[in-house]
């Protein structure tokens, strides 16, 4: 395989398009469409077991098959599926689950044995992630963001022969939610794009009722329903509580975060916000909750994955709308449920770039990283030894769309920088990254020139990037650099398509 | 024979445990073992350097300490051995 | 003029190196009740190095060391001579302690050729030195006194409440006692960390009672205590006045000046500049 330099210099396969700027690829082009597949009304055939389900479905070696993630780490339906490739002992899949969990530990034999040979993912971490760097899957690990993952299914570039749609209910008609059933779930955003477009669509159901309360799967596109004892386990779907951090670094962090995104004049009537569901960035939202009580600011709406503390918002009046691609816990799932303000994007109206997105109406998005460097290049896929342990979920389409990104991390953990002159893999680049926030100090894209002019005079802590990595590098010593020498096993697919980094087999293999 | 050893596995920390030898050994287990492994010993070498001591078996048990935890661990250690043998 | 101090135990490498970052006015690095009696020597040895390799500046280093009925109090002290800091603070301080450290001081800072002259916050925290806290504020060493409500609760064999009433007394004659010698009067640590409705009431109480600062034990109540704990307005107003007229009598070439008809000294005038660092940004 011969590799080429993209436009940030990282080496990506020759085969592929390489990265050429943010903006590039989707200003020249058109958005490519294929057609939907639509089935129809009526009563949809039911199955209810996995063995009858294959035959009638006729799933052969080679097939792609694809899954959503919404059922997280209680997620059954993906392990049912691998029970019964393992059983046909079928070769060459391809598989399209939008994440992958530890609860997925049973992908890892069949990864080695050469039954999946391909993976189109979103995010992975656990068993699975460990069997791909240490470079057992025959093919490539592909890793798309939460937002091109809609536009390779729907331009044809990502064909899916069979979508399992775990469906907390579902009714004859092939109607569904994930609101109601003993699985629920919350929105099904992740799962919108392989219902319209998958050759043959499957929902996979514990629940199936004459009438489902509500219709966020349309039954027209269904070709079958498969109907079985349970789906998931509720205690893995739903994270508990998520709670905001209490360790006292990522409360200054997050403090400091807080006062920045204020001084800089984004929290004003009609404030547009996205946060992830970690310790930290709930404590931002704490503080930013504070601030908007304080100055009587009402918000337009809060978007991603939707916690019980942004519907504590959203129900106080503080973000009029939801903006919903999934549910983290259990109060989000009830809000979605009978607040009519808290609505569902799929995962095309939340990150595909060429679908006018929800992320190009945020004001101000906040995420974490692994490592940043000093062109702003943020890793979430890898960390510095080089192990998958996630990838871009929406953090690339955030930092595209908002207006102002901000990257929180600690500038050391366990005397590794955070910093780092070069990021083992670049998951998002630098030029859509406007601010990093640590507990030492704060950088600013020189890209923005304006923010700089902005916070002139602010009393907190702002330093160029690179006198940030020097303050790590003056408490951690100049580590040696780390070398990445393995085979190439992956790549990272920005939003458009393109190639943005490659991934490779781990060291001490 | 008699042995001392000072720190924990703790985050930030490092575990070194010292006991008498025929020459100088250092062994390091570090999880950046890698990044800085070279520059752990090098502490080691320096405080044995100034401390005089040509005679010892050092194990390096860290957890992404800094060089100032490193030093401390070692020189405890190294006094909690002198008070034994 | 402090208004916060940050327990710190000095034998935790994780904590040491990010004590800084807080904004604490002062640290006190913990030898005594956070560490072990089997690792009071690697607290010792950790602290050193700590201090060795960085320098804080703008805040006041303390260190708490074990008290003199343990085995741990004269190598706490030999070692507490040698480092960078500017406090010690005693525990269960009676009068007589007080007198005894502060010989054995003067005799280890000669030794070591210390550039300045270590100052004593005591704790008081046994019924008995409230007795005297009186003498023991006036020593010159002792820059202030620290309330030790957990201790002094025990020592009355009764329980802490959240309003405080079993230490109502303990509080007053310690600020009584500092105020007469303008000392800082600390308040004990409020121990229920994921409480913050708590913390500000308890807080607010103190100071109301004459307070200038409280003791934490975790950094989540530092902001909290340095809104309480700030200058007043007048106290800032005041302060400005006093520099003012300082850089003026400098202009003129005046060696002596006063401010409402009070003489300015150069202690007033290092407690003006003080106030103003400490004005809530």
């Amino acid at each position: 395989m011969n590799m080429i330099k993209n436009s940030l210099g990282r080496l990506v396969p020759d085969d592929m398009i390489p990265f050429q700027g943010a903006d590039q690829i989707i200003k020249k082009n058109k958005r490519q469409l294929i057609d939907e597949i639509i089935v129809g009304g009526g009563n949809k055939p039911v199955e209810t077991d996995m063995s009858s389900l294959f035959d009638k479905l006729n799933i052969q070696d080679g097939m792609t098959l694809s899954f959503h993630h919404h059922l997280r780490n209680g997620d059954a339906v993906l392990n049912m599926v691998l029970a019964e490739i393992k059983k046909r002992k079928l070769k060459n899949l391809t598989l399209a689950p939008s994440a992958i969990f530890p609860v997925h530990e049973p992908m890892v034999p069949l990864i080695k044995n050469g039954s999946i040979t391909t993976i189109y993912t979103n995010y992975v971490n656990g068993p699975v992630a460990q069997a791909i760097e240490q470079g057992f899957l025959k093919g490539m690990l592909v890793m798309d963001t939460h937002g091109g993952r809609p536009r390779a299914i729907e331009s044809g570039e990502l064909k899916i022969d069979v979508a399992f749609i775990a469906t907390p209910a579902c009714d004859r008609y092939g109607h569904g939610n994930g609101v109601e059933g003993p699985s629920q779930c919350g929105t099904l955003g992740y799962a919108i794009p392989d219902l319209l477009y998958a050759k043959q669509k499957v929902l996979v159901t514990d629940h199936l009722v004459d009438r489902v309360k509500k219709i966020d799967l349309d039954g027209r596109y269904v070709h079958m329903i498969c109907h079985i004892p349970s789906i998931g386990n509720p205690e893995g779907i739903q994270s508990g509580t998520t709670k905001p951090t209490r360790d006292p670094i990522q409360l200054r962090i997050a403090k400091n975060t807080a006062q920045l995104i204020s001084e800089l004049g984004y929290i004003k009537k009609g404030f547009r916000f996205q946060t992830g569901a970690g310790g930290t960035s709930l404590a931002v939202a704490q503080d930013i909750k504070h601030i908007m009580k304080e100055k009587k600011i009402v918000g337009a709406f809060a978007s991603g994955g939707i916690t019980n503390f942004l519907v504590s918002m959203h129900e106080e009046g503080l973000f009029e709308k939801l903006y919903d691609v999934q549910c983290f816990d259990l109060e989000a799932i009830k809000s979605y449920g009978k607040n009519k303000n808290h609505l569902m994007m799929s995962a095309s109206e939340y990150g595909n770039p060429y679908a006018k997105p929800i992320v190009n109406d945020l004001d101000v998005v906040v995420l974490g990283a692994t490592e940043i460097d000093l062109d702003f290049h943020v890793n979430v896929t890898t960390d510095s030894f080089g192990h998958l342990i996630g990838g871009s979920g929406g953090h690339a389409d955030t930092a595209y769309g908002a207006k102002l990104t901000v990257i929180t991390t600690n500038l050391m953990k366990s005397r590794l920088s955070m910093i780092k002159e070069h990021v083992t893999t670049i998951t998002t680049p630098g030029e859509t990254v406007d601010v990093l926030v640590t507990e030492r100090g704060i950088a600013i894209n020189p890209r923005r020139q304006d923010l700089i002019d902005k916070l002139k005079h602010s009393k907190l802590p702002i330093m160029k990037m690179e006198d940030l990595l020097k303050i790590a590098y003056d408490f951690t010593g100049v580590p040696k650099p780390m070398t990445q020498e393995g085979r190439l096993i992956g790549v990272v697919r920005y939003r458009d398509g393109s190639i943005i980094d490659s991934l490779y087999q781990i060291k001490g293999v | 024979m008699p042995y001392a050893s000072a720190g924990t596995l703790s985050s930030n920390d490092c575990l070194i445990t010292v006991e008498p030898a025929d020459s100088l050994v250092i062994t390091i287990e570090s999880i950046v073992f890698d990044a800085f492994g070279d520059q752990i010993e090098r502490v080691i070498q320096d405080v044995c350097k100034q401390l005089k001591i040509k005679k010892m078996k050092v194990l390096v048990q860290d957890k992404g300490a800094l060089d100032y935890t490193i030093k401390a661990r070692l020189i405890t250690a190294i006094h909690r051995l002198e008070g034994k043998v | 003029m402090k208004r916060s101090l940050l327990f710190i135990p000095a034998n935790s490498p994780a904590m040491l190196q990010n004590a800084d970052i807080f904004g604490a006015d002062a640290l006190i690095f913990d030898f005594e009740d956070a560490i072990h009696p089997l690792e009071k020597d690697a607290a010792r040895d950790l602290l050193t190095h700590y201090l060795d390799r960085f320098k804080l500046n703008d805040m006041e280093l303390i260190v708490r060391i074990n008290d003199k009925t343990t085995p741990y109090y004269v190598d706490d002290l030999k070692r507490v001579v040698s480092l960078p800091v500017d406090t010690i603070m005693l525990p269960k301080t009676r009068y007589e302690d007080l007198i005894e450290l502060d010989t054995l001081l003067h005799k280890l800072e000669k030794q070591s050729k210390r550039e300045h002259p270590l100052s004593i916050i005591p704790i008081i925290e046994k019924a008995i030195s409230l007795f005297e806290v009186e003498k023991i504020a006036s020593h010159h060493r002792v820059t202030g006194l620290l309330l030790g409500g957990e201790d002094l609760a025990t020592d009355l064999e009764v329980e802490r409440s959240q309003e405080g009433t079993e230490i109502l007394l303990a509080r007053q004659m310690v600020i009584y006692a500092s105020k007469a010698y303008q000392k800082d009067a600390i308040d004990t640590p409020f121990t229920d960390v994921s409480d913050q409705e708590g913390l500000i009431k308890d807080a607010m109480f103190a100071k109301s009672l004459g307070m200038t600062a409280k003791a934490c034990i975790h950094p989540i109540q530092i902001d909290t205590i340095h809104d309480i704990f700030s200058p007043s307005e007048k106290q800032i107003a005041y302060a400005k006045r006093v520099l003012h007229a300082e850089q003026e009598a400098n202009d003129k070439g005046l060696g002596v000046f006063s401010v409402d008809g009070k003489m300015i000294d150069k202690p007033i005038i290092e407690r003006a500049k003080q106030v103003l660092k400490r004005v809530k940004p």
